[in-house]
């Protein structure tokens, strides 16, 4: 018996023999016929308050980051910022679904999933800084590097999850994932293997309507893009992106399903991207600004702030705590950018290899003489 | 089998291969195989043969057919703490596994500070010379070569097939493993029990005076061939072996080329953007005043690899070596 006795199939009476046989029946997981909502549905007084409350907090405290980060980008001390305005509750709803054992498989635009999942916000934006490739440890954190090539961390968080469950350890991976980067060839492969391994992954695709400036209608035909999970196997969900405790509900039931030896799941958010790609982007020149307020109508703080209100939940003792907490870290986002960053040119013949060789030798010696060169010039 | 009983075995490169793998395997746990065919079949070449008999299809995976899926998924395994092996079937279809090899297995231990190494072998059967039709045929070491983060080994003879296999996946670092698979059903004897020399070091496969060929892999034979005719020629040629092209072992090379003063560089792939450009630019930038010519390259020309019925002209073979070593400005 072995985690890959699943792949022998049975032929079904009547259909060709052998392996041509279908497999699986496909109405089990077509995804829901409308996105998944629990703010202003009955299903919220379900929810666990102090759940509910943190999730306000982290919302709360997470836009405080975007516009935080987004302002060091426009005073030059980040390189580039790709914002995840108006994400927030995806970003902070795939960390809290997570375990301390699991592993996240962020892209470029989630850096608020990897300071949601307690590393440091200075170390989740060294790359975007530009004074390093990765600021964290990855396995300290268990969490990838940022990924910046769409879609090619998702086969690392299939292999990683596959690997942890041949050693028998109850791990989980999420690959977080843009709707551009559902088109990527690496994104089809990634969900074939995790389906035919049955591998323990959740991949998240936040569907924010835009890959840079081309629109979902321009990226794919598909029903919706959870209907593609269907093609592989594996069970599709809808669920509004904007909604944390529906995420939240919606990615802690794929977790602890992958978990369980359930297999992997695809879940796709729908939310928008409130700012541009990036600092660099002009998004007035491919979308309107109705459309734009049109979701801040629906942005995930408003949502969650008039929900609990209703509930009685929101009272102004968390409200100051969620402001308090939100600026305290502007603040130190602030003092920490603000302050140089220590760069050491010889690092970079560091970690090409486990020994250098001796032409990278070379090299370094030659920078080293150049840095002295330099030294002596300014001296 | 009884390997202690019998210290020398004789077989093929590609039961070597095996052996290695098997050997592998059995010392270490976290040795995996995947790929496509490696499982039941053995492979295409049968290197893999056996295995998943031997540890079971968690070992020896049959995979889904799709290169990067099956690089990646090795890369995610290689950060949980296993050695995979990955089997590309052919040259040409590794390439949709290039974005993998090039952005992260080249990458991973230096874009994460030497947090996340990751000791990934990955081999690839290449070359021509086995009548293939086309997209089975290319020499693709200089995209590897090229690529900061990759070492690139390639074997040419039975021993060095078994102990540079044991040496990359016993490596921490990425390893490009380049078979030829023209050489794959030569025999020879060779000892598994020989120390693992490192990868890094080439090895003088024929000492001579008068100039040395600088060759590796599938071209290695034709230049031993070569350097016998040349004998009526009256030319005393040395044949080196470089074995592996990342690290690439200057000092050996330097020091061979400078005891003789002549150098032809030897490969199969095309010229133009090859190894031996680079090969010919390092010897000549350390050795220019040891050499009475120019360091010289014979190549296959810059072409599509060609159909199997005309690949023999572009092959370098015997004579259009020994025209080169011809033009090494003897007069002089």
């Amino acid at each position: 018996m072995t985690v890959l006795d699943h792949r022998h199939h049975t032929a079904v009476p009547g259909w060709l023999p052998g392996a041509t046989a279908p497999r699986t029946d496909p109405a089990p997981l077509l995804p829901d016929v409308s996105p998944v909502r629990v703010l202003g549905t009955p299903a919220l007084e379900k929810h666990d308050p102090a759940l509910l409350r943190e999730l306000y907090r982290r919302l709360v405290v997470g836009r405080r980051y975007n516009q935080q980060a987004t302002t060091l980008t426009k005073q030059g001390r980040l390189a580039v910022y790709p914002a995840s305005t108006g994400q927030e509750a995806c970003q902070i709803a795939a960390a809290l679904a997570l375990g301390e054992q699991d592993w996240l498989f962020p892209s470029y635009r989630d850096t608020l999933a990897v300071v949601s999942r307690g590393v440091d916000p200075l170390e989740a934006l060294t790359l975007l800084r530009g004074n390093a490739h990765t600021g964290y440890d990855p396995r300290a954190a268990r969490t990838a590097p940022l990924c910046t090539p769409l879609a090619t961390q998702a086969p690392h968080a299939v292999g990683l999850a596959h690997a942890a469950r041949l050693r028998g350890e109850q791990v989980v991976a999420l690959a977080m994932l843009g709707d551009g980067g559902t088109s990527e060839g690496d994104f089809h492969e990634a969900l074939n293997f995790a389906a035919v391994l049955q591998a323990p992954v959740v991949f998240l695709v936040q569907n924010n309507g835009y890959a840079i400036s081309v629109p979902l209608t321009a990226q794919s035909a598909a029903p919706t893009l959870a209907h593609k999970a269907v093609g592989y196997g594996m069970p599709g969900r809808l669920v509004d992106g904007n909604d944390a405790p529906a995420l939240h509900s919606v990615l802690t039931e794929a977790v602890e399903r992958a978990r369980a030896g359930g297999g992997p799941t695809l879940v796709e958010a729908l939310t928008y991207r409130i700012e541009a790609h990036t600092n660099a982007d002009d998004a007035t020149r491919y979308r309107t600004e109705a459309e734009v307020t049109a979701w801040r109508e629906h942005d995930p703080i408003l949502l969650m702030d008039r929900a609990l209100r209703e509930l009685g939940l929101l009272d102004d003792g968390l409200v100051q705590e969620a402001a308090d907490e939100a600026e305290a870290l502007a603040a130190r986002m602030r003092a920490e950018f603000h302050a140089g960053a220590a760069l050491d040119p010889m690092a970079l013949f560091a970690h090409v290899f486990a020994e250098p060789t001796p032409q990278l030798r070379e090299q370094a010696a030659q920078l080293s003489a150049e840095l002295a060169a330099e030294a002596e010039v300014e001296h | 089998m009884n390997q202690t009983a019998v210290p020398l075995r004789t077989s093929t490169m590609a039961q070597a291969l095996n052996s290695a793998l098997r050997d592998a395997m059995r010392e270490d746990p976290t040795v995996h195989v995947l790929g496509e065919d490696v499982g039941a079949l053995g492979g295409v070449f049968r290197i893999t043969d056996g295995l998943t008999a031997e540890f079971g299809p968690e070992r020896c995976l049959d995979t889904p057919l799709a290169e990067a899926g099956i690089l990646g998924t090795a890369i995610g395994m290689a950060m949980y703490g296993l050695r995979p092996v990955v089997e590309m079937q052919f040259d040409a279809f590794a390439y949709p596994a290039l974005e993998q090899l090039f952005s992260h297995v080249a990458k991973m231990r230096n874009r994460t500070a030497g947090k996340l190494p990751l000791p990934i072998t990955v081999r690839i059967p290449y070359g021509g010379g086995i009548g293939g039709v086309e997209h089975h045929s290319d020499a693709s070491e200089a995209y590897y070569a090229a690529t900061p983060g990759l070492h690139v080994v390639t074997p040419a003879t039975v021993g060095d097939a078994y102990g540079l296999l044991r040496a990359s996946i016993a490596s921490d670092d990425p390893v490009v493993f380049l078979e030829p698979k023209r050489l794959y059903w030569g025999k020879a004897e060779f000892d598994p029990a020989a120390p693992v020399e490192p990868i890094g070091r080439a090895a003088l496969r024929r000492t001579g005076t008068s100039a040395v060929l600088i060759t590796y892999g599938p071209s290695l034979p034709v230049c031993l061939e070569a350097a016998e005719a040349a004998k009526a020629e009256g030319w005393d040629l040395a044949v080196l072996d470089l074995r592996t092209l990342v690290p690439f072992d200057d000092e050996t090379v330097c020091r061979v080329v400078r005891s003789v003063g002549r150098a032809v560089v030897v490969h199969e792939a095309s010229g133009f953007g090859g190894t031996g450009a680079e090969i010919a630019a390092r010897v000549t930038e350390r050795c220019f005043h040891h050499l009475a010519a120019p360091v010289l390259r014979v190549t296959g020309f810059d072409i599509p690899y060609p159909p199997p019925m005309l690949e023999h002209h572009h092959l370098p073979g015997v004579d259009r070596i020994l025209d080169a070593v011809a033009r090494l400005q003897w007069e002089d």
